[in-house]
């Protein structure tokens, strides 16, 4: 992983947008009719930012280049599920992402110093923990739409299209809060606020219901992993290599 | 130049890539949504951020609605063009099959730019346009003849600076072969021209119309659209857009001469 440096490093700048829309609501104190202070939101943005970078997954775009060259038939042989080996590969990354991350944050301390903040211990982990939560969803997620691999050959399509509602619901882009109500009656039973907009209001220090999050996020890693096991069982029993 | 060679050799690139692109129909619907629901969450983001607020760097909601048509119609325009070419010469590349493409007796960049089309792209394109005319209908915009020679113009000049800007990324490759993070790069700072510029802090404005000049593409286009462009920003927007596009041009030819093939 080591040796993509400029890789990685570009993809941790393409994920600056929550900064960007930062910009937009501070620039036009958009903040007040939400009740959140410039530092508040900034935070919360900033750990945006982090969340995401965290919880990215590309699980769908890996498989599909595998199935669609014929590389997963030698996977099935080995007794371990192939969509092991791709969580490796995104645990990976993640790791050599942190640095860049944390180059990004510096420079965005220097810009808003005000900002800084130090979150104690106990927030720090429950923060780390519904992250990787929230990367265990959209793994999940995007697994179950990799498996459509075995049926339409490009599934990436769809994946594509869920991305739509990830960006504009999960709080990417602004934090569920500011939701219109709505909009805000049915978005907590989704599993998109949970993706983002959660560990980082927990993050950030924002107000928001830790133990309900986190149970929210638990339930919808046990309704998923059954489909996943369902769908992959159903996949692979329909799955013939290329060629035959 | 022999115009009528290159405009037949375009008639079969069209056919070709049509043909290829139409196997997979489900495909195309599901595009469709995708680009239906993508208009729909930035006019919901965007509904968010009139929520409270009458104007927003200046703009109306209905004024700022323009800007998403335009940019909708843009971006149909990469997802017909400029992105599955421009995918593809990333792979010429790696694979050394751009030797193929330079031996042709025809100019490489118009080969490799044009060759392939996803038609997918069409839909957004209408998806915009359809905005648009709705746009057009609720600010009350008078239609001359002038005003659309001018929004032409200055439409034509967006998308010059827009594909100037992929293929300035593409050609890159023939140095770094991996450029996909670079075009990710290049995708999230194209999405702020759905909002208006001065909607931004001023550090950030001069930002995106010096270095990247995305505040051209699409808030210029809109300014004359509501009439409130002055003749300097449109004079501008062209010298930009032909300085993005003989850059560009110069730039692929000086690329070329570092190429050398793969596994060589």
């Amino acid at each position: 992983m080591l040796e993509y440096r400029v890789e990685i490093a570009l993809w941790a700048i393409s994920g600056i947008i929550p900064f960007f829309m930062l910009n937009i609501w501070t620039n036009n104190n958009l903040n007040e009719s939400i009740n959140l202070s410039d530092v508040m939101l900034s935070r919360y943005f900033l750990c945006a930012f982090f969340v995401r970078q965290f919880s990215v997954v590309w699980v769908v775009f890996s498989f599909e280049e595998d199935s669609l060259m014929g590389k997963v038939s030698p996977y099935l042989i080995q007794p371990l599920n192939p969509f092991f080996r791709y969580f490796a590969q995104h645990l990976a990354e993640q790791i050599t992402r942190f640095p860049f991350a944390l180059i990004i944050a510096f420079f965005f301390f220097i810009f808003n110093p005000e900002s800084l903040w130090i979150p104690n211990l106990g927030i720090l982990f429950l923060s780390i923990v519904s992250t990787f939560l929230s990367f265990l969803i959209q793994f999940l997620i995007q697994s179950i739409v990799a498996c459509l691999c075995f049926w339409t050959e490009k599934a990436s399509s769809v994946e594509r299209l869920l991305f739509i509602p990830t960006l504009f619901l999960s709080g990417l882009l602004a934090p569920v809060v500011s939701f219109p109500a709505y909009v805000k009656s049915w978005i907590y039973l989704t599993p998109f606020p949970y993706l983002i907009d959660f560990p980082a209001n927990l993050l950030s220090g924002n107000e928001t219901n830790i133990s309900g999050g986190l149970s929210m996020q638990i339930l919808w890693i046990f309704l998923l992993f059954p489909l996943f096991k369902k769908i992959w069982s159903e996949g692979t029993k329909k799955y013939t290599a290329m060629g035959s | 130049m022999n115009l009528r060679k290159y405009l037949k050799v375009y008639k079969k690139f069209l056919h070709t890539s049509l043909a290829s692109e139409l196997e997979y129909k489900t495909n195309i619907l599901v595009d469709l949504i995708t680009a239906i629901l993508s208009l729909v969450g930035s006019i919901f983001l965007l509904s968010i951020f009139f929520q409270n607020n009458g104007y927003i760097g200046g703009w109306k909601f209905e004024q700022a609605l323009i800007i998403q048509a335009i940019y909708t119609i843009l971006n149909g325009i990469t997802n017909t063009w400029f992105n599955p070419n421009l995918t593809e010469i990333v792979k010429h590349i790696r694979e050394g099959t751009l030797d193929f493409v330079l031996l042709k007796p025809i100019d490489s960049q118009f080969f490799i730019s044009l060759k392939k089309i996803n038609p997918s792209g069409f839909l957004e394109i209408m998806l915009g346009f359809f905005l648009l005319l709705f746009c057009i209908r609720i600010n009350q915009i008078n239609l001359s003849l002038s005003f659309l020679s001018l929004s032409l113009i200055t439409i034509s000049c967006s998308i010059c600076i827009l594909y100037s800007l992929w293929f300035f990324i593409s050609t890159t490759t023939i140095w770094f072969v991996k450029t996909w993070n670079a075009i990710e790069v290049l995708r999230s700072f194209l999405y702020i021209g759905r909002f208006p510029l001065n909607s931004f802090s001023f550090s950030l404005r001069i930002f995106f119309s010096i270095f990247i000049p995305i505040a051209f593409i699409t808030t210029i286009p809109s300014e004359v659209f509501l009439g409130l462009s002055q003749l300097w920003k449109i004079l501008v927007e062209v010298i930009v857009a032909s300085v993005f596009l003989i850059t560009s041009r110069k730039f692929w030819l000086f690329a070329l001469k570092f190429y050398s093939s793969a596994s060589s």
